[in-house]
């Protein structure tokens, strides 16, 4: 609570005080009851959808014993899918949460013919299914692009198509908060004399810092994970240009299921380390109540 | 504001726009009209018939009941964990945060296969629902669960930052005042975080709309029973018949672009109301609650 | 609308109250046309009349994973017999399958060469594949039967020229070193190709006519040894409906429903059937029991980390990659 002494409101005349005593005593039980039904219900939720069958790929992984998870998971072409994958993910994150900010911003602040339309499509990348992006991406960007720009089968047609797919969230996590900041701090630091990029950097950034970081902790997520719209601009060349959630579909496919598990593994505690480091940087960044 | 500050504001304006829509254009709005262009390369009455045999409008209602389910799921979800994590300090709670965003590390097709594991034939479940007759993997609740694993995070995602943004001063006000919890939910939190709210909703529908992987896998993709649109889409140009494989995705597109529209309706006078400048204006009336940040 | 609604709550009815009954058919994707056909042929038949069908078509290799998993599934038509056997050891299909006087196949094909309309590049030949410059497509072995087949007859085409194993396994090394792109499914290669990429396709014959009936611009070049692909049926052990379902087979499996498989490209199993077409006439035509049959073959190429394949995109991946 923020209430500072000296503040704080004049008792109540005694009756109404007892009538709000006994109104808290009487509701406490189903109250209780009332707020612990929330988070268990929340947790359920988790469970049945995520952690279950998270539990279940952790216990695939590891049914021959920690051997053979190791040696799925450092096997060459294990290896080679995750580094490739590693490397375009992270490449897309820092670019699309950089390119979400520009047009966060300027969706947001800036005012033209069109703003609304384009708002509109942000989100539209999810909304396609992956193989009709895939294929649209390959007919624009690939040997028949009408653009002579030729990406298929390069690191940056994978990347291509990793931005296409996260690039409506890292808009939209940027863009309500955005929305949401409180333009008189802004004005009055800058009335003051404060320039424009110090403006940015001790106002605006700390307020979107949260958002930015949840976009790209996201973008970093899907793009680990990403398959159909990859797949098919990247040539799944193995050693070359095949993405981890190729090669784990390829031993789903071939009896491997194990050692499609394991990879996996490896893939979610990464993103998990990359997610929990962002955790950390965004509470730094919050100015929390304590309750 | 001087004239000089404004003339500085609108050139930093052009490369900032120019920057921005060009990326827009080449990633989203040039794949996007493809999608279009083709769907109706071979005529309006070409496109629409071949979205419109029995097992495309099945396809279509199969995937409306989806997201009809699974998107209200997330998004009370969403919400109920936004306001756990924003309003509440617990060990664990940086635990939770990160593992709503697990599902999406995980590529669909084990998500799919992971399902499989817990709920069907041979999964963990598999004997305790087959005892109940229940029918998860392969038919519509399989579905379902699928699509809201794999489109989990959005709302938790757009709300919890402006939850946190906005701190809960006006609630911490509204319980002193004596308001319910729920009342302080309908009309304080839940208005300032509309914007978020519509965000999150309308990026959870879409990638309900959108998913395939995970789907294909739990579906068995039986057509006029399981077949989302996606799956149709799918199968349509294995079938080589990508009239109805755009035209598909053209419906998506719009179901989508519908859902934004009614959700982010809001008339600008609302809009202003909101706006932090106002709240500060009416702390100042309640002597009680004089802050001690700066 | 509600009795909609809870029909697709409640999932997919296990008979249907037709007299024919239902029959849950499940297959790979490519006869999905030819079922079309076959289908509408089935219900004009004294066993055909009434019978409802509820179909599935997807990768072979997913499809069996489906069904051992629990897909319904009364009839089963996989594209290779390897998927067959996952069936069969998840108990859902009898081990005497392949006991029938066609060992238990409906439709037979080749594996041909896709390439673009004209032939530019006059690939004609195995050789052709080889050739510096020459870009080849084929799916992932590893997520595709049809792959496993290409790959095959790649092989098997040097053997029955009297080459090595390792004289096959090096030219099976040179055209992998010229392929520049591997898709997870023959119908994403299919896509692949058509979008601009590449020269040469390896795919079915079957599937391959069916792309030139849509109007794609390819020519379809039968190379002069190929592999007979035979694609293998049966009627599960739980079926829901087992008369209807063995009396649909039996159909497939007739003069008359191999005269369709044979109009939809498909090379029918029944030989006086087969010779009323005119399927081009590959010099050498061998089968995957020269080469140790599936089960065989399987284990010592396609398993992914130590297989024959897999070592062969190591090497190339190794000496090639960009790291």
């Amino acid at each position: 609570m923020t209430l500072v002494e000296g503040h704080l409101p004049a008792e109540p005349p005694d009756g109404l005080s007892v009538l709000s005593h006994s109104r808290a005593t009487a509701g406490r039980v189903p109250r209780l009851a009332l707020r612990a039904l929330g988070p268990s219900l929340v947790v359920t939720y988790l469970s049945l959808l995520v952690l279950l069958p998270l539990a279940a790929v952790l216990d695939n992984a590891f049914q021959h014993g920690f051997s053979s998870f190791w040696q799925a998971v450092t096997q060459p072409e294990a290896v080679a899918a995750l580094k490739l994958t590693f490397l375009c993910s992270l490449a897309v994150a820092i670019f699309n949460t950089l390119a979400g900010l520009v047009i966060a911003w300027v969706l947001v602040r800036d005012d033209f013919w069109g703003k609304e339309f384009v708002s509109a499509i942000i989100d539209l990348p999810f909304a396609l299914p992956t193989i009709v992006a895939g294929l649209t991406l390959l007919a624009l960007y690939g040997p028949d692009s009408p653009f002579g720009i030729d990406v298929a089968g390069t690191k940056i047609g994978i990347i291509f198509a990793l931005a296409f797919v996260t690039l409506p969230f890292c808009v939209r996590s940027v863009q309500p908060v955005l929305a949401e900041i409180d333009r008189e701090t802004e004005e009055a630091a800058s009335s003051l004399g404060a320039g424009r990029l110090r403006v940015l950097m001790k106002i605006v950034l700390p307020s979107i810092a949260p958002g930015l970081l949840s976009g790209a902790g996201l973008a970093f997520a899907r793009a680990l994970g990403e398959f159909g719209s990859v797949v098919l601009i990247s040539d799944n060349l193995p050693f070359k240009t095949e993405v981890a959630s190729s090669w784990i579909f390829s031993l789903s496919q071939s009896d491997e299921l194990s050692s499609a598990a394991s990879v996996s593994v490896v893939l979610i505690a990464s993103a998990l380390v990359v997610l929990i480091v962002i955790r950390y940087l965004v509470s730094r960044f919050t100015v929390q109540d304590a309750p | 504001m001087t004239t000089a500050r404004k003339g500085r504001r609108s050139r930093a304006k052009w490369p900032l726009r120019v920057l921005a829509l060009g990326y827009v254009a080449l990633l989203i709005i040039l794949p996007v009209g493809t999608v279009f262009f083709r769907a109706f390369q071979h005529g309006i009455g070409t496109a629409w018939s071949a979205v419109t045999t029995p097992d495309a409008i099945h396809a279509l209602m199969l995937t409306l009941l989806v997201v009809a389910v699974a998107v209200p799921l997330n998004t009370v979800f969403g919400v109920g964990v936004s306001l756990i994590l924003a309003r509440h300090r617990f060990p664990g709670a940086w635990l939770l945060d990160a593992l709503v965003d697990i599902p999406l590390a995980i590529s669909p097709v084990i998500i799919g296969l992971s399902l499989l594991l817990v709920y069907g034939k041979t999964g963990w479940f598999g004997n305790w629902l087959a005892a109940r007759g229940i029918e998860v993997i392969f038919s519509v609740p399989g579905i379902i669960m699928a699509s809201a694993a794999v489109s989990l995070p959005y709302v938790v995602r757009e709300v919890l930052p402006v939850l946190q943004e906005i701190g809960d001063e006006q609630e911490q006000a509204a319980a002193t005042l004596g308001a319910k919890p729920f009342t302080t939910f309908r009309r304080i939190t839940l208005p300032s975080i509309r914007s978020g709210l519509a965000y999150g909703v309308t990026l959870t529908t879409a990638r309900v709309l959108g998913e395939f992987g995970a789907v294909a896998v739990v579906s068995g993709d039986i057509a006029g029973h399981t077949q989302t649109m996606t799956l149709f889409i799918s199968d349509s140009i294995g079938n080589l018949d990508p009239t109805a494989a755009y035209a598909g995705a053209v419906i998506l597109a719009l179901l989508a672009l519908g859902v934004l529209a009614v959700l982010a309706r809001r008339p600008e006078g609302r809009r202003r109301w909101q706006s932090r400048s106002d709240r500060s204006a009416s702390d100042s009336e309640l002597p009680l609650l004089s802050t001690t940040s700066a | 609308m509600a009795t909609a609604v809870t029909t697709l709550l409640v999932g997919v009815p296990a008979s249907g109250a037709a007299t024919g009954g239902s029959v849950s058919l499940v297959a790979y994707s490519t006869p999905k046309p030819a079922y079309a056909a076959l289908l509408t042929a089935f219900a004009a038949t004294k066993a055909g009349k009434g019978v409802t069908f509820s179909q599935s078509y997807g990768p072979s290799g997913t499809q069996a994973t489906a069904v051992a998993g629990g897909l319904p599934a009364d009839v089963v038509n996989f594209s290779l017999s390897l998927d067959m056997n996952k069936v069969v050891k998840a108990g859902l299909v009898s081990s005497s399958w392949a006991k029938g006087p066609t060992k238990g196949m409906v439709t037979n094909s080749i594996v041909s060469f896709v390439v673009r309309k004209g032939n530019p590049k006059h690939i004609t030949t195995w050789t052709g594949l080889v050739k510096s410059g020459v870009q080849v497509i084929t799916p992932n072995p590893f997520s595709s039967g049809s792959a496993k087949w290409n790959l095959m007859a790649a092989y098997g085409s040097q053997i029955v020229q009297g080459k090595t194993p390792a004289q096959a396994t090096s030219f099976l090394s040179k055209m992998l070193a010229n392929t520049v792109a591997q898709p997870s499914s023959a119908s994403t290669a299919l896509q692949t190709f058509l979008s601009g990429q590449g020269d040469v396709l390896l795919d079915y014959e079957d599937d391959a006519l069916y792309a030139k009936s849509q109007g794609e611009p390819v020519t379809v070049i039968t190379p002069p040894q190929t592999i007979l692909i035979q694609n293998p049926i049966a009627v599960t052990t739980h079926a829901a409906n087992p008369t209807a379902a063995k009396a649909f087979v039996a159909y497939l499996l007739s003069p008359a429903g191999q005269k369709i498989w044979g109009q939809q490209g498909y090379r029918p199993v029944l030989p006086k059937v087969a010779a009323q077409f005119n399927f081009p006439k590959p010099k050498t035509l061998f089968s995957i029991q020269k080469l140790g049959g599936w089960t065989k073959v399987n284990k010592s190429f396609f398993t992914p980390t130590k297989g024959k394949v897999a070592q062969i995109e190591q090497k190339l991946g190794v000496s090639t990659a960009s790291g």
